[in-house]
């Protein structure tokens, strides 16, 4: 059968030169990075180039580059760590509504431990208004978060025009960058952000790796007490092949930006458009223009996202959904309801997020899949045969 | 390993008793779609025994598949016996649910069960009939933090251990909600105000 990975947002594959780059480093240069000996030497030499890379793609300095355990733990270690890094300025911190949970829970952690939390709404886009960020700073905030785009919708965020506001006030600005990382061009100083948050299972590097960048000068307080690894700011071993391949993929990433953009955005597009006109009742979520190149995310009428996702999967393919029944804690994605969705609505949520081993023939096998696996679940559905009925009393 | 056992993904990909009944003896429905499940039942009565059940059911896989295993079980059932199909019951014959997932099955027998009690109501006047209700064991109704699935081992008190996130208990239906809710996730009940 046609196997079609279009969950990307989830974790991309692991590029073949990513997991060759690793070998090594899970075979003979198995030595620990802060050893003094040959055995440290090598592994401290790979970890370095590593952070050169990872410099290289975001346009920073390698020593402002902290290698994590993933993108959470970036955004957790920036979201604790900038907070508590300044306790004399005050204690409130402003997100936005639709923040990754490892940036919206790490600022409720804080709220529970005595800070102030603001979050910004949204529009119907998901996009944020710099006007609100302005509104939302006071002279006690010592911390803004908003995500440079969101994954589940696509929409980019108006990062540059925020930095101006943060900088204008003094206040730390971080930016979530999981989602941008690796797939559009992200550069630090462009973007004009205090600190900045990456994973490698985002473009086609290893899983269990992050890294926060943070501007020289900039303090934080570290998540993680031990030993001097990462220049002090995050104790413990580390992960060297994850990290090796992380480096790899941001490099390839840095040459490739651009030809993956043009692969990805035509194909985005006819999901968009082609879905929309093959499927009555099916609402774009997101911004029009301003969004991921990969990321085409609908809602369905009258039926529930897991529903869709288990039949598509049946057929080969690989979607994710927003609905409540799909996340384990069985609650619509907080971000379409943030955007104004309806409950009703964000339970036909479904995200298609395009790779580089995607092709038209994949769209075309999409196009041909899901809407019969629509009606058979239209057919089955309550909702569906009371529109019906509504509609024909209508008429 | 899959989510869901090879008899949810049959019952689901193939579910059984699909439809609507015209001028059915009893109609049930259950959930609602703000919670994700919505399921209508149809039954037709014939000599105290359920001569048809039909369904139709918004939600996931795991609804889906409940909805059809329980118009299975009842079919040509007597209403006492369809009466004592319970979410265990249900759950057990599906070869388990995801344990997030077992609210379904309350939902199906709580839909059947309520198709039931309709055509009861409706008959109670010409034949004396009481409407019997199903009242799950306390053994089935885990409590789930909505945040991160993990369960709540003290129902009681508004506080998940695994995520440290504050809880309270709906008013309307006794689930765990966080305490930022303003409609539940679990019944859709307005919670604040």
């Amino acid at each position: 059968m046609r196997k079609t990975y279009l969950d990307n947002a989830s974790t991309t594959p692991l590029h073949p030169e990513v997991q060759k780059a690793m070998l090594p480093f899970m075979g003979d240069i198995f030595g620990n990075p802060s050893s003094l000996h040959q055995w440290g030497d090598g592994a401290r030499e790979g970890i370095e180039a590593a952070r050169a890379q990872v410099a290289q793609l975001i346009g920073a300095d390698s020593e402002e580059i902290i290698f994590t355990a993933s993108g959470t733990e970036s955004n957790n270690m920036a979201v604790k760590g900038l907070a508590m890094a300044q306790p004399k300025k005050g204690k409130h911190v402003v997100v936005s509504a639709i923040e990754h949970f490892s940036v919206l829970h790490s600022a409720r952690t804080l709220e529970k431990s005595g800070y102030e939390l603001s979050e910004i709404p949204v529009d119907k886009y998901g996009s944020v208004d710099p006007e609100e960020v302005r509104k939302a700073i006071r002279d006690d905030t010592v911390l803004v978060s908003v995500m440079h785009a969101n994954g589940e919708v696509g929409t980019i965020e108006p990062i540059g025009e925020i930095a101006q506001i943060t900088r204008e006030k003094g206040v730390i600005f971080h930016t979530d960058a999981v989602a941008t990382a690796g797939t559009i061009p992200v550069n630090v100083k462009e973007l004009g952000v205090d600190a900045l948050s990456l994973a490698g299972n985002q473009f086609y590097g290893p899983k269990g790796v992050g890294a926060l960048w943070v501007r020289k000068g900039v303090r934080i307080i570290p998540l993680l007490d031990g030993g001097i690894q990462e220049g002090g700011r995050r104790a413990g071993t580390e992960n060297v092949p994850a990290i090796i391949g992380l480096g790899k993929a941001a490099e390839l990433a840095k040459a490739d930006i651009a030809a993956r953009m043009e692969h990805l955005s035509p194909l985005r597009d006819r999901l968009l458009t082609e879905l929309s006109a093959k499927i009555d009742h099916i609402v774009i979520t997101g911004h029009p223009q301003n969004r991921l190149p990969g990321i085409a995310s609908f809602c369905v009428e009258f039926i529930e996202g897991e529903s869709m996702l288990m039949l598509l999967s049946i057929q080969g393919i690989a979607v994710s959904s927003g609905s409540a029944c799909t996340s384990k804690a069985l609650k619509a994605s907080h971000v379409l309801l943030a955007m104004g969705i309806s409950h009703e609505l964000a339970q036909g949520s479904l995200l298609f997020s395009l790779g580089t081993d995607n092709t038209s023939q994949d769209i075309d096998y999409v196009l041909e899949e899901l809407p019969p696996i629509v009606d058979r679940l239209r057919q089955m559905s309550p909702l569906y045969s009371k529109f019906i009925k509504e509609e024909k009393g209508d008429k | 390993m899959p989510v869901y056992s090879e008899k949810v993904m049959d019952h689901f990909t193939n579910p059984r008793n699909v439809g609507e009944i015209e001028n059915p003896d009893g109609i049930g429905e259950e959930g609602n779609p703000v919670c994700g499940d919505m399921m209508t039942f149809y039954i037709k009565v014939k000599d105290n025994r359920l001569e048809d059940v039909k369904f139709k059911t918004f939600g996931c896989g795991a609804a889906i598949a409940v909805s059809s295993i329980v118009s299975e079980m009842a079919m040509g059932k007597t209403l006492e016996e369809a009466q004592k199909i319970t979410p265990s019951l249900v759950a057990e014959e599906l070869d388990g649910l995801p344990k997030n997932k077992l609210h379904c099955s309350n939902l199906g027998a709580q839909a059947l069960n309520m198709a039931i009690q309709d055509y009861l109501n409706k008959g109670e006047k010409t034949k004396g009939k009481k409407a019997v209700t199903t009242e799950s064991k306390p053994g089935d109704q885990h409590c789930y933090c909505p945040y991160c699935d993990e369960e709540i081992m003290d129902a009681a008190a508004p506080y998940c251990q695994a995520c440290k996130i504050t809880l309270s208990l709906c008013p309307e239906c006794d689930k765990a909600v966080s305490s930022d809710d303003k409609t539940c996730p679990n019944c859709g009940a307005d919670i604040k105000g």
